[in-house]
């Protein structure tokens, strides 16, 4: 375990990721000390550029908002929705590809077809119509999310299973008189771990970038500030005052950029052979 | 000396588990000689033919020692111009048929190509070349073998491309990295006669690299024994193999597995273990709309009776049908038609659930020391794990795997270890406790030596046999090495294109082969010819013994 994470420290990309991360992190934790007001609040005139104001360091918004309030409480909204529904997609995608790609057959077929089923839908469009049926919450942001990103995970945990389960072990597994249940948790499963993780550390970022595309459209939830609502409520005054949507852009590009960077470290860290390559 | 290295010695990348691959490796070749580079896996014998034609991994660098052809050594050469000369002065043939060629170029091209990259020839004249290549080879119908793709021919025959290629412009050295390895063994001894044909016809120096002393008795003119890196012993091939002086040599040599059978055991008739009768597996691929369905049949009417304590070995060339017929017989594989009786209960009608509880009666060894443990579970977890499913107390498992352990001559602070913490003769003894864990009454061991060195295959084999005398095991085992099954088995079925071709003693089949097959198989096995050291050497040995 210390060599992976040693791995992972010797590339920079990775570092500057989980760093970044952490200061996302600690500003979602750190929000309502740093703005003891709501996020909605009106607290000073609108249209104030940034640094005008003393502790309006991003400014305010069209109506007199603090846009730093929001950037700390969206932060808190963007990490929450990124991980639950990341979360409740790997809950339906692995399962069902563990089930496809180990017993195989019909029942490979008609879960395979299950999946492209979703696969076929544009994913956007799909939570679009979720979110717009279910009315705009978090929870229904959340479960949107998760229903048009798990096909990849079923898909990548069917291949790894369909590879696992014609290893030497697993069939040494079906000889001592293992349950398939057993063997789909106790062999295969525990290998088909890091290709997951880094799956999932990339599905995070592309939750986060979902959420504000559905906030920005205004399918967000109306209780909470998010990031692309944030956007989506500056962009028509995007000449006159552009921090008010840059700010809330800066912060999305760093969060994915971030676990992106992780995503790809991971990767790296777990498969060292190909690391190495071309050095 | 068309070639000649001295004093070689090839660095490591930092973290490796020594700091070089080779060190001070000093050895020669002249024209019209074969010298066989003999080691057992890690003993640098790979690392140093690939110095020599330049094409060591990255990080892996030469960093004392010198490689000189015609007066240059090549190591300070510049890149071009090492360039320049592989192929036309020194050209190699990899183990690998399968992956050495492009898959999507026809054979015809990929011959012309050879001359291409040497700017040697006009177009037509390299069609000639690669047809007269081809001819000399001794490819069939040589025309259509140059319209061909690679996965249209079989593993002997895309070797002999590769050998054509290699020779295509003439080469002064041809190094042979495992040329054989991949093979069957009578497309072994055709590619071996070939090498030695056409390297006697042309003069040229020949490196011919393997781990095989039967090998290395059948076309070495001088051989070199490397170990750990370094070379240990080097002589004239027919005085080294009948008179080692090196230890290791010694003891390299004295672990070939001998053609020549042991004394046979007396068994007790007893009612037979395993009877299998009719046994048949046909695979179908493919089949649609418009294309036909491929049918093999893997096993055809396979039929014998496995008594207590017997050790029956089941050989073959690849796709025999000898694995399936195992892999029926454990039932990982449903046979199509034809009855497993173990003992008197039917075992071939088990289903789902029943057979999952009796699945304990009938184990297998696997092949692949490194695919048949899993990689992140604890040794303890392995061998425990059968007996719990089948209702042991986890502690009474625990005791019995700790037991285990030392009956396959390992210590019991294995338990706490990953399969990745042992070598793989050690992994193949692990596997061999955890199929023994479940008590089984018949084992069947799927090529279960087949990947290991030849010193650890003979511990491992003697293990096998040992633990078959002490525990009275039913032993089935599968191999395509004869020499392997002389020394374990009591009785030898030959199988070919899925059926029996003969069925026998071990010491009937050795001594007077009744099929042609057969017969075909055993004057194969490289090494073992009348007059071959080898032979002497082990039946001076038999004659001490006695």
């Amino acid at each position: 375990m210390m060599s992976f994470w040693r791995r992972v420290a010797q590339n920079r990309g990775a570092v500057i990721g989980f760093a970044l991360l952490a200061v996302v992190i600690l500003v979602a934790l750190l929000a309502p000390l740093l703005y003891d007001q709501s996020p909605w609040r009106m607290v000073q005139r609108p249209f104030l550029p940034p640094m005008a104001v003393d502790g309006f360091w991003f400014g305010t918004d069209t109506l007199g908002r603090d846009i730093g309030a929001g950037l700390a409480y969206g932060a808190q909204v963007s990490l929450l929705i990124g991980l639950v529904s990341t979360v409740v997609a790997l809950a339906i995608g692995v399962p069902l590809g563990a089930i496809a790609g180990y017993f195989g057959g019909w029942l490979d077929d008609a879960l395979m077809r299950f999946t492209e089923f979703f696969q076929t839908i544009p994913s956007f469009a799909l939570a679009i119509v979720i979110v717009a049926i279910l009315e705009p919450s978090i929870s229904s942001i959340v479960l949107a999310i998760a229903l048009v990103s798990w096909p990849p995970v079923a898909r990548l945990v069917r291949g790894e299973f369909l590879s696992l389960r014609s290893r030497e072990y697993v069939q040494a597994a079906v000889l001592s008189g293992l349950t398939p249940p057993a063997i789909i948790f106790r062999q295969v499963l525990p290998n088909t771990i890091s290709p997951i993780i880094v799956l999932a550390s990339l599905m995070v970022a592309s939750a986060i970038l979902l959420e504000s595309a559905l906030s920005f459209l205004g399918l967000g939830d109306p209780n909470v500030v998010s990031w692309g609502y944030m956007i989506g409520a500056g962009r028509t005054v995007l000449r006159q005052a552009w921090w008010i949507c840059v700010f809330p852009g800066v912060a999305i590009l760093l969060t994915v950029l971030s676990l992106n960077l992780i995503g790809e470290g991971l990767n790296d860290a777990f498969n060292p052979r190909l690391a190495r390559k071309g050095r | 000396m068309v070639v000649s290295v001295e004093g070689l010695t090839v660095a490591l990348p930092e973290g490796a588990d020594r700091a070089f691959a080779v060190e001070d490796v000093t050895l020669s070749v002249a024209a019209g000689e074969v010298l066989c580079v003999v080691g057992e896996s890690g003993s640098g014998k790979s690392v140093t033919a690939n110095a020599v034609i330049g094409l060591l991994p990255d990080g892996v660098e030469p960093v004392a020692g010198r490689i000189v052809m015609d007066g240059r050594d090549l190591l300070t050469l510049p890149d071009a111009e090492r360039r320049a000369m592989r192929g036309r002065d020194i050209a190699m043939v990899f183990q690998e048929p399968m992956t050495a060629l492009n898959p999507l170029m026809r054979i015809g091209d990929q011959i012309s190509e050879v001359f291409e990259a040497h700017d040697a020839l006009s177009a037509r004249e390299r069609r000639a070349r690669a047809l007269t290549l081809v001819e000399e080879v001794g490819l069939p119908d040589p025309e259509k073998i140059l319209r061909a793709y690679p996965f249209q021919l079989s593993g002997g025959q895309r070797q002999r491309v590769m050998i054509a290629m290699a020779l295509a412009l003439e080469p002064k050295l041809l190094i042979a990295d495992e040329p054989t390895t991949a093979l069957d063994v009578t497309t072994q001894a055709q590619i071996l006669r070939l090498v030695g044909d056409l390297q006697s016809k042309r003069g040229m120096a020949v490196l011919f690299i393997t781990h095989d002393i039967g090998v290395v008795a059948e076309i070495a003119d001088r051989v070199t024994v490397m170990r750990y890196g370094r070379v240990v012993e080097e002589g004239q091939a027919g005085q080294v193999i009948a008179a080692a002086t090196h230890p290791y040599t010694q003891a390299l040599i004295a672990a070939v597995p001998s053609l020549i059978p042991p004394p046979p055991r007396e068994l007790p008739v007893v009612p037979p273990a395993l009877t299998v009768e009719g046994l048949s597996k046909t695979f179908r691929s493919g089949g649609g709309f418009f294309a036909k369905a491929r049918e093999v049949r893997a096993v055809n009417d396979v039929s014998f009776k496995l008594r207590r304590g017997e050790t029956l070995g089941i050989v073959g060339e690849s796709g025999s049908g000898k694995s399936t017929a195992g892999r029926c017989i454990v039932r990982l594989m449903e046979p199509d038609d034809g009855s497993l009786h173990l003992g008197d209960a039917d075992w071939g009608a088990l289903e789902s659930s029943a057979l999952r509880a009796e699945r304990h009666r009938v184990q297998m060894v696997f092949q692949d020391p490194y695919a048949s443990l899993n990689p992140r579970s604890r040794i303890a977890r392995i061998l425990t794990e059968g007996p719990v499913a089948n209702g042991t107390s986890w502690e009474r498992a625990l005791a019995r795997a700790q037991e285990l352990l030392e009956i396959v001559g390992l210590d019991s602070g294995a338990l706490d270890r990953y399969p990745h913490e042992f070598s793989g003769g050690q992994r193949q003894r692990i596997g061999i406790a955890r199929a023994l864990a479940l008590e089984p009454e018949v084992l069947v061991a799927d090529e279960a030596v087949s990947a290991l060195d030849v010193s650890v295959q003979a511990q491992v084999l003697t293990l096998l046999r040992d633990l078959r005398d002490r525990l009275n095991l039913s032993l089935i085992f599968i191999t395509h090495d004869l020499c392997v099954a002389a020394q374990v088995c009591d009785r030898i079925l030959v199988m070919r294109h899925g059926r029996v071709v003969e069925m026998g003693t071990t010491a009937e089949v050795f001594a007077a082969p009744r099929h042609e097959y057969t017969r075909a198989l055993l004057d194969a096995i490289p090494g073992w010819s009348a007059e071959s050291p080898l032979r002497r050497a082990f039946a001076q040995q038999a004659g001490a013994a006695e």
